[in-house]
């Protein structure tokens, strides 16, 4: 039972950044407002978790002009991609267990 | 000792996960019910032709052996009329029940994934369109019937990956009916009431029993 839980990732704690990391698997990119409208978030709470999440090399972000306002756009890293999926399957190994 | 590590319940995570990446990457508000009118427009529609070309003297048998040369203009209006009121009737019920679903579901209607599935759907579709009016072209008309279901075919199959599974069985379904088509051209009309009524209730009517009925 230990080493499942070993096997769960901190950063995946909190709903948002599931949230954030379940779309950005399933899209080749998502922009900020999707993600905000999507996950029901303020700016504020979307920006800080999205920032703790391009620390850990999760996810990158992309920045482009859309005539004069900037667009931001997300996308997965290999690294965010296997640590998700490893998040996911101790899950499914907790869910197995009970 | 306080255990604060799993916060969450884990069952309640994977089906959060799951939500969001089907909610991000495909448009679930499509309703059953649309399969469902779509396919009655279509036989009540097929029927009409059948009945109008039986009154002025044309069947789809002479087509089969290329014995038609050319249809007069009148007649191909007619019928053209008879696709676009069916096909308008199709759309604006299946808005009404898709926009409804979408409200039970509190998502929206036009959002990025219903733009995905329209582009993916639209394209094959259009090209299929397109290619049935050089048919008309070329007095080709037996292989009218058969090739607008093949292109339908490939339309809900691309699209289908943006929405239900069932669209994309749908989409096989209907390609190799129309192949059968091409094969049997006297059968025009039956195939078509197939293709376009019948499995489109049949197709609808499993999407809003497994989707919507009851949820």
């Amino acid at each position: 039972m230990k080493n499942i839980i070993e096997n769960l990732n901190k950063a995946f704690d909190s709903r948002v950044r599931l949230g954030i990391m379940s779309m950005l698997l399933v899209n080749d990119e998502v922009d900020f407002n999707e993600l905000k409208e999507r996950l029901e978030l303020t700016d504020g709470n979307l920006a800080s978790h999205i920032s703790a999440l391009e620390k850990l090399e999760f996810i990158t972000v992309f920045k482009e002009f859309v005539g004069k306002k900037t667009k931001t756009t997300y996308k997965v890293t290999a690294t965010g991609k296997k640590e998700f999926n490893h998040h996911l399957r101790a899950l499914e190994k907790l869910i197995a267990k009970k | 000792m306080k255990n604060n590590f799993p916060k969450n319940d884990p069952v309640q995570d994977i089906e959060y996960i799951k939500e969001m990446m089907e909610k991000s990457s495909r448009f679930i508000s499509l309703s059953g019910l649309t399969g469902v009118f779509a396919g009655f427009f279509a036989i009540v529609g097929a029927i009409i032709a059948q009945l109008y070309l039986t009154s002025v003297g044309i069947s789809y048998q002479d087509f089969a052996n290329f014995v038609t040369e050319s249809i007069p203009l009148k007649t191909i209006i007619i019928l053209v009329a008879d696709a676009l009121v069916v096909a308008l009737l199709s759309v604006m019920f299946g808005l009404f029940f898709t926009n409804r679903t979408a409200k039970k579901k509190g998502l929206k209607i036009w959002d990025k994934t219903s733009k995905r599935l329209l582009i993916n759907l639209m394209i094959p579709l259009a090209a299929g369109g397109v290619f049935c009016l050089t048919l008309l072209y070329h007095n080709l008309f037996a292989l009218v019937a058969p090739t607008t279901l093949i292109f339908y075919g490939f339309a809900c199959f691309n699209a289908g990956k943006y929405t239900h599974d069932e669209v994309r069985y749908l989409g096989i379904s209907e390609i190799a009916l129309g192949l059968l088509g091409t094969l049997y051209l006297g059968y025009g009309f039956i195939i078509w009431i197939i293709g376009f009524g019948l499995l489109h209730i049949l197709y609808g009517w499993l999407m809003y029993i497994k989707y919507e009925k009851g949820k």
